[in-house]
């Protein structure tokens, strides 16, 4: 009978993404509340990251282990990931909502006859009843339960930010096994990954984000926000508008066609809060949002909020966090 | 070259939602709908393939009761050659799976060359259907694509990775490709193109719905709005610069991110 919850953790260049561990958090809470274990998969030879994961409170770490998994192709992934989820059986597998994921994971769920519960923000299994997945419909406007019915496995993805990868619980003691695979015929190369702008950011790993949008007003003010962002040690992002207009590049967007971040503190400067900017930070810790509107949308998942203009606030801010820091 | 582009009618972005009594889904009755945006971009690239090799075909498929005859008529009207209606009344309700088995079967006969559609829903946000789709018709597929090259025997396609990376991957033909938001100018449909439209194909398919609701693996029991958890502190009182130096201080102490 299927037992135990699936995790797959991803990785790019040795290392693991972020959303892994949330992902791992996820399934361990699962495991948790069914009283089931929790087996990672890492799709690579590298005993560096299945030590790594072994780290974690897990009961077995598998490598999956092919040739043909070398780099990422969909073709690859999945039937190295249908190999690797018939032998081990699991009531559930779980993954992080990432890109790699959307690509590949629903052709793996296919292979099972089925979909993903995808990018899921919340998971509800109290006292081994019904697992409730929770996801955002309608851009965010609104929430969906899901439950499940049929056979095993269910596979589900979680939003980032979802959960917390620092609550992803160490362990030690897991079983370290490799897996090797039979992979098909790959019908796609890829080519090297590549940044077209130089010194891109990978603001999901930034810690503080001074984010600015419209209240803005000109190219020329971004200067103030960017001096903010330096005296807090942070990063400076932007609505959509600001990266379409051309004033930041848009590696520097925040939103459903940005990057997605949940960190520490956020700071939105003249950001109304229209839901495609919401999607791609609501999971910050600390929300700070600065608007001369005082019915902006981003005030409603702010902790702090100031009502007034930006300008006024951002030099102040500034020289207050310097004297503040020392 | 033949190329399909799935595209999907949804709830108008500026629209307000109302949740239905039953808390099932929302009030559909007075709804306005407008095309999925990444849809829209799915058939811009359908049809400046077609125009840049040389001929060939764009067929547009949507799924949906009678209302998204009003997106298929749009996409005849700026160029598309004909239509495929796969009929249902609700067809929001399938899963993702159930969804893609469904136009799989609509589509298979046409033998495409080139497969487009929008990376996810503006609606129900799976972003599952067309890679599915890809599976149940054995062709290879590409996510969140921003250029295609299809000059050669196969395809090229740029595709956007997370944090500002880019990849090309070489891919072998017939493709499924989803398409991301933004990545060139929509045309507008001219007069000519909506008399054209007038004349064009629209082939409705019934599918068997029922079997499929039947064999649903997920199932909504609930929606709502999402709960509001934070109770936000106003500072300043209406002056900017009070706010501000009260926010470094609450920032340090109390929030501790500094």
């Amino acid at each position: 009978m299927s037992n135990g919850i699936l995790i797959f953790a991803e990785h790019r260049d040795g290392a693991f993404n972020k959303t892994s561990f949330e992902a791992l958090a996820a399934a361990q809470q699962l495991g948790a509340s069914l009283n089931q274990p929790v087996v990672a998969v890492v799709l690579s030879t590298d005993a560096a990251l299945a030590q790594e994961i072994a780290g974690y409170d897990v009961s077995k770490v598998i490598s999956v282990e092919s040739p043909k998994l070398n780099e990422y192709t969909p073709d690859g992934y999945t039937d190295a990931m249908e190999q690797a989820v018939r032998a081990l059986d699991p009531q559930y597998v779980i993954m992080p909502h990432t890109y790699l994921v959307r690509d590949y994971a629903p052709k793996l769920a296919a292979r099972f006859g089925k979909g993903l519960i995808s990018d899921c923000v919340r998971l509800t299994a109290e006292g081994g009843s019904e697992v409730v997945f929770s996801r955002r419909i309608f851009l965010g406007k609104i929430d969906a339960d899901v439950v499940t019915d049929g056979e095993s496995p269910v596979f589900a993805t979680f939003q980032s930010g979802a959960f917390r990868g620092d609550q992803a619980k160490r362990g030690a003691g897991a079983v370290m096994e490799s897996m090797p695979v039979e992979v098909g015929e790959i019908r796609m190369q890829p080519e090297p990954a590549f940044q077209e702008v130089k010194q891109a950011v990978d603001l999901t790993k930034a810690n503080v984000i001074v984010a600015i949008g419209r209240g803005i007003k000109g190219e020329e003010n971004i200067a103030q926000a960017q001096a903010l962002a330096e005296a807090l040690g942070g990063d400076l992002a932007a609505s959509r508008p600001i990266c379409d207009a051309g004033w930041l590049p848009i590696d520097r967007q925040i939103g459903s066609s940005g990057q997605t971040v949940a960190p520490k503190l956020y700071i939105a400067l003249g950001i109304s809060g229209a839901i495609q900017h919401l999607v791609g930070m609501k999971n910050s810790d600390t929300i700070v949002a600065v608007n001369k509107d005082p019915e902006a949308p981003i005030f409603d998942i702010a902790d702090y909020g100031i009502v007034g203009d930006i300008f006024e606030v951002m030099p102040v801010l500034t020289e207050e966090v310097k004297k503040l820091k020392g | 070259m033949k190329i399909i582009v799935l595209m999907k009618q949804v709830a108008n972005k500026d629209a307000i939602l109302r949740i239905n009594k039953e808390a099932t889904w929302i009030e559909e009755g007075d709804l306005s709908y407008e095309v999925n945006e990444s849809d829209g971009y799915a058939l811009e690239e359908s049809l400046r393939l077609k125009e840049k090799h040389g001929g060939g075909e764009v067929v547009v498929c949507s799924m949906g009761p009678q209302r998204v005859k009003s997106v298929i008529k749009d996409a005849l009207a700026r160029g598309a050659d004909r239509a495929i209606h796969v009929v249902g009344d609700d067809t929001l309700r399938l899963s993702p799976f159930a969804a893609a088995w469904v136009l799989a079967e609509a589509i298979r006969g046409e033998q495409a060359d080139l497969i487009l559609t929008g990376l996810q829903s503006d609606d129900n946000g799976y972003a599952q259907t067309g890679v599915i789709l890809a599976e149940l018709l054995g062709v290879p597929h590409a996510t969140i694509v921003i250029e295609v090259d299809a000059a050669g025997e196969q395809l090229r396609v740029k595709r956007e990775l997370e944090s500002g990376w880019y990849q090309w991957y070489t891919i072998q033909k017939p493709a499924l490709l989803t398409i991301q938001s933004g990545i060139s100018q929509i045309r507008y449909a001219t007069l000519k193109g909506i008399m054209a439209a007038k004349k064009k194909e629209i082939k409705e398919v019934q599918p068997a719905l029922e079997a499929l609701a039947a064999a649903a693996h997920q199932r909504v029991t609930k929606i709502y709005f999402p709960l509001k958890t934070k109770q936000t502190q106003f500072l300043g009182d209406g002056d900017a610069k009070v706010g501000a130096a009260l926010l470094a201080e609450k920032l340090r102490t109390e929030a501790r991110v500094f």
